[in-house]
């Protein structure tokens, strides 16, 4: 995973509320056995309109999606992930976002910073013209006006991210921990995750 | 001594536990795990690039369904057709190689076991009380029903889960949802969850796990439960549950993978600790009255937009939010809604009767009860009837079900997604409407263009007769 520490640049102002993954890549998209090559199909739906903002040349490989309540509900499809990744996006901006989209963000070195209503709104404004800073370490987002919000982030996945560290790797490294708690719940809990087999 | 009162979610939380860390996150132990072809390819191939095994093969289970049509799939000669989509092709193939490769129990294609991995998981006896359940699929909340801990994750999830079998997680908030009184006759568990996720909204359970709480839930089956449950991510909560009972233990006891002798006695004995306890206090309550609730359609393109089958289209300007008054003009312009028009008024020209939510023999029950003895209206062009699993469809067809769906001019299918999402052959025509027992309303779901109202089977089956939404309860009871 690419550590990330600072995101800056344009930031594309979509503000829309409840955004649903099978509108961040459609199904039809989910047909791959690789991460790649998702961007093509991302927001597909609202890229038919020639007005979109994601292929508006103002906003071209901007870093950086500012989007409204509940972002990345519904589908636990990764590849609403990949799809941001591949359109360079590494920072998503919103009031809220799903737990499960925010989980497959992070795994994938996507930033998500949730920040209240009204400067998230700031932020919409600010975007129609200048670029928005975020900064991981100190975790604050900056305008180049006088804006300075501070986020809140959990300490694991900021250091995971800060780091760009693999988790698989880490739990791994843990191998005596989870075999001890197999120990422990072949003899109480068997039922649940001692050897599991099919009858005959 | 006292212990302090836990609710059901903390409990089956604690009990699996590996480790807890400063930081607040735990590492928690995976006891099922269920892989389909679409969110596996790249964890295996990941697992695949750094000499990384399945730690343990034996709490895994992959079935193909999101991809697979749901045509026949063995010719006369019993070989395979080919499926016409090469990349669905590819990633099915993918799964029947990986699931071997990496020691893990394949279901195929035309394995009577095989159906969508939410119906295979509780039939099997592998999906049970008191266990942590996965798969990369955000329905998985479904085995709540069970009274598991059951979660959609992603892809890089998935991996952690088959090289460790533990995920990293924060502990959720916890959230009641306690339903008083009972249903009315005609109103079923499809209708209350559809009402439920209209009263809290799309993200009102978001960071939550949701426990379903009432004489309403004790008095369901476990089929209606699953059905519940399997709708909690519509209502942004990641898992929901509703404590297991004896209902439960006779729905589980005997399947396939079930425990028995011993270990079953020793299973009911732990899981009858499994219920919130008197004292608990939930995070987030919220209390619905049973009695007010119809049989309900959504008219938008969010499942929160819900409305009772007696009511009519609503106007944006309804709406206090006005970020929810955009989303509904929006909703309304896409589905090609007036306000103000009567739901009984919406014409349909597709039926679906299936998905994770509702394939059951007990759903296909309640539709064929409808259907028995009528005929699909003319201008419904297309009807299709998804059974969750091999299973249900030889059960179905042993009570003759599929004598009546097709005498009432549905199809009749092999098991697997189908029309719930655009992924296979089987989708809704762009600008047609179609009456759907699946779970998302969400634009382009079933098919780019298509226009989507959830319902129950029996709504499904109701519509199917008059070609228009209409009240179940007007042509039976």
């Amino acid at each position: 995973m690419t550590p990330i520490r600072h995101v800056a640049g344009k930031a594309i102002p979509f503000g829309a509320k409840n955004v649903d993954t099978d509108i961040i890549i459609p199904a039809h998209w989910l047909k791959t056995i690789t991460r790649e090559g998702m961007g093509r199909g991302a927001f597909e739906v609202l890229r038919k309109d020639p007005d979109n903002l994601f292929d508006n040349p103002e906003y071209k490989g901007a870093p950086i999606l500012i989007a409204g309540d509940n972002f990345g509900c519904g589908s636990s499809r990764e590849h609403a992930a990949w799809a941001l990744l591949d359109l360079g996006i590494t920072c998503v901006i919103a009031p809220s976002f799903s737990d499960i989209f925010a989980s497959n963000a992070f795994k994938n070195g996507i930033l998500t910073v949730v920040l209240p209503q009204d400067q998230v709104d700031r932020l919409l404004e600010v975007a129609q013209t200048d670029p928005v800073d975020i900064d991981l370490e100190s975790q604050t987002v900056t305008t180049p006006f006088q804006d300075r919000f501070p986020f809140e982030i959990d300490p694991f996945r900021k250091h995971c991210l800060l780091e760009g560290l693999d988790e698989v790797g880490l739990t791994l490294a843990e191998n005596d921990v989870i075999s001890a708690y197999e120990r422990r719940a072949a003899g109480e809990l068997s039922f649940l995750s001692g050897k599991v087999e099919r009858a005959a | 001594m006292t212990s302090k009162p836990c609710t059901l979610y903390e409990k089956i939380w604690d009990a699996h536990v590996v480790e807890r860390r400063n930081d607040g996150s735990c590492l928690i132990y995976i006891d099922r795990h269920l892989v389909h072809e679409v969110t596996s390819p790249q964890a295996f191939e990941a697992l695949r690039l750094a000499g990384r095994k399945v730690r343990r093969p034996d709490l895994t289970i992959a079935v193909p369904d999101h991809n697979l049509p749901t045509t026949a799939r063995r010719d006369a000669a019993g070989k395979r057709i080919p499926i016409g989509d090469v990349e669905s092709a590819q990633q099915l193939a993918a799964l029947e190689t990986n699931a071997p490769e990496f020691g893990i129990r394949y279901i195929g294609d035309s394995d009577a076991e095989q159906g969508i991995v939410h119906v295979v998981g509780p039939e099997q006896g592998f999906s049970l009380p008191g266990t942590t359940i996965v798969c990369g699929d955000s329905h998985t909340a479904c085995h709540g029903g069970l009274g598991a801990l059951a979660f959609g994750i992603g892809t890089s999830e998935v991996e952690h889960v088959l090289a460790t079998q533990t995920l990293i997680l924060k502990q959720s908030k916890t959230m009641e949802v306690r339903v008083e009184g009972g249903l009315r006759p005609g109103v079923t568990a499809k209708d209350l969850i559809l009402h439920i996720i209209g009263v809290i909204g799309t993200a009102g359970g978001t960071g939550h796990v949701i426990e379903y709480r009432g004489k309403v839930f004790e008095e369901m089956s476990v089929e209606g439960r699953l059905t519940v449950c399997n709708m909690s991510i519509e209502g942004g909560a990641r898992a929901g549950l509703v404590a297991p009972d004896e209902t439960t233990f006779a729905y589980v006891q005997g399947r396939p993978y079930a425990p028995k002798g011993a270990e079953w006695d020793k299973a009911v004995a732990w899981w009858r600790t499994l219920h919130t306890d008197p004292g608990a206090s939930f995070d987030k309550s919220v209390v619905i009255n049973a009695a007010e609730i119809e049989p309900t359609v959504t008219w938008g393109t969010s499942p929160e937009d819900t409305v009772a089958i007696g009511g009519v289209v609503p106007s944006p300007d309804s709406f206090a939010d006005p970020n929810k008054q955009k989303a509904a003009q929006a909703s309304l312009d896409y589905m090609g809604l007036e306000p103000g028009t009567p739901m009984t008024e919406v014409e349909i020209q597709n039926v679906f009767i299936g998905s994770c939510t509702n394939s059951r023999i007990e759903d296909l029950r309640a539709a064929a009860a409808v259907l028995r003895g009528r005929h699909k209206a003319e201008n419904v062009k297309w009807a299709i009837v998804v059974p969750g699993s091999g299973l249900v469809k030889r059960q179905a067809e042993a009570e003759g079900l599929d004598k009546v769906f097709i005498e009432a001019g549905l199809e009749w299918r092999e098991p697997g997604c189908s029309a719930c999402l655009g992924m296979n052959p089987d989708k809704v025509p762009a600008g047609e409407r179609s009456a759907s027992t699946s779970n998302r309303n969400f634009m382009g779901r079933q098919g780019p263009g298509s226009r989507t109202h959830l319902v129950s089977p029996a709504m499904a089956a109701a519509a199917a007769v008059t070609g228009r939404l209409t009240d179940v309860r007007e042509l039976v009871g």
